[in-house]
């Protein structure tokens, strides 16, 4: 990996993995050391990539309804995907099958491949000619698609792409992705003012946490 | 050794923000507006994503082969394929691309 060549030890390395697990943040923190950063500097921007996945807590911890004594250890494996895979199962217990399988599976392979990675970095040569770089917004695609079912959805995602696109040149890597959540509850207030203040809550029942699309259809 | 300090302040502050996703109380979560943006908020962070991943080359925006097989993608999922089968379309459609054009 592409940590054994900025003159991280393997130990430090196998480390970073099985310690941040949460992949967008060590590259951050690699590519940071190896520019020459201090440590502190390099850990706060690793530390913003990182912070998206508090939002994806919140909203796994409605879905999944784990116990508490279980959350400090299930806090580890919240991450991009298992958050996409749990949303998309439309039961809660396929919801908690889906985070099992999914952070299980990540975090043997995250380790394994940083090992092997670690010890072989140069062996692999270009993954990039396979095509194995667009696997990762692919599944990504796969997993938001079924998300986007009523047009309040797909404005969030379109306002989402186009801030995170159009800040990626001008902002520190990961506040990108934080500004485009904004696309959240702006949106949100928005469709509130154009329904009225009274309205605001007024689709809304007390029931399961599944989304089932038709009350947002007329705000 | 400072790098090591590195790596401890970074598995501290990226395993607390996820802890603390969690620990929020059930309470402040039953309120339907809370409720309605922690759902749109997984939607706009994948989407931002997604597209970062496709377009972004470090922090320059570029059009190349990985946009191709997005767009083959996107295209898979529209005729309902699998999961598998709308990234491995993706994978072997940039590969394609990028062999194609060198």
């Amino acid at each position: 990996m592409t940590s054994a060549g900025s003159g991280l030890t393997l130990l430090q390395t196998c480390a970073l993995s099985l310690l941040v697990f949460t992949g967008a943040s060590q590259f951050a923190l690699v590519g940071a050391l190896a520019a020459g950063g201090s440590p502190f500097t390099a850990a706060a921007g690793a530390f913003f990539l990182g912070v998206r996945n508090a939002f994806y807590g919140l909203r796994l911890s409605q879905l999944l309804a784990l116990p508490r004594a279980v959350r400090p250890f299930a806090a580890q494996w919240v991450i991009d995907e298992t958050a996409a895979v749990s949303l998309a199962q439309p039961t809660r217990r396929g919801a908690r099958i889906g985070f099992l399988v999914t952070g299980l599976s990540l975090y043997v392979l995250w380790n394994l491949t940083t090992l092997l990675g670690a010890l072989g970095a140069e062996a692999i040569g270009d993954t990039d000619a396979w095509g194995l770089d667009a696997a990762g917004p692919a599944v990504f695609l796969a997993l938001l698609a079924p998300m986007l079912r009523t047009g309040t959805e797909r404005l969030v995602a379109g306002l989402a792409v186009l801030l995170g696109l159009g800040l990626l040149p001008v902002l520190p890597a990961g506040v990108p992705v934080l500004v485009a959540a904004l696309a959240a509850p702006a949106v949100l207030w928005a469709r509130g003012r154009r329904g009225g203040a009274g309205r605001d809550d007024a689709g809304e029942r007390g029931d399961a946490p599944e989304r089932d699309g038709t009350p947002e259809e007329d705000r | 050794m400072n790098i090591w300090i590195a790596i401890g302040v970074t598995a501290l502050g990226c395993y607390a923000v996820k802890l603390a996703g969690l620990l929020v109380p059930a309470g402040a979560l039953e309120r339907p507006l809370v409720r309605r943006l922690a759902a749109l908020l997984p939607v706009a962070l994948l989407a931002a994503l997604t597209a970062q991943q496709t377009f972004a080359d470090g922090r320059t925006l570029v059009l190349d082969a990985r946009a191709v097989g997005l767009a083959a993608a996107a295209v898979a999922l529209v005729l309902r394929a699998p999961f598998l089968v709308v990234v491995g379309v993706a994978v072997v459609v940039t590969a394609g691309v990028r062999a194609l054009g060198g």
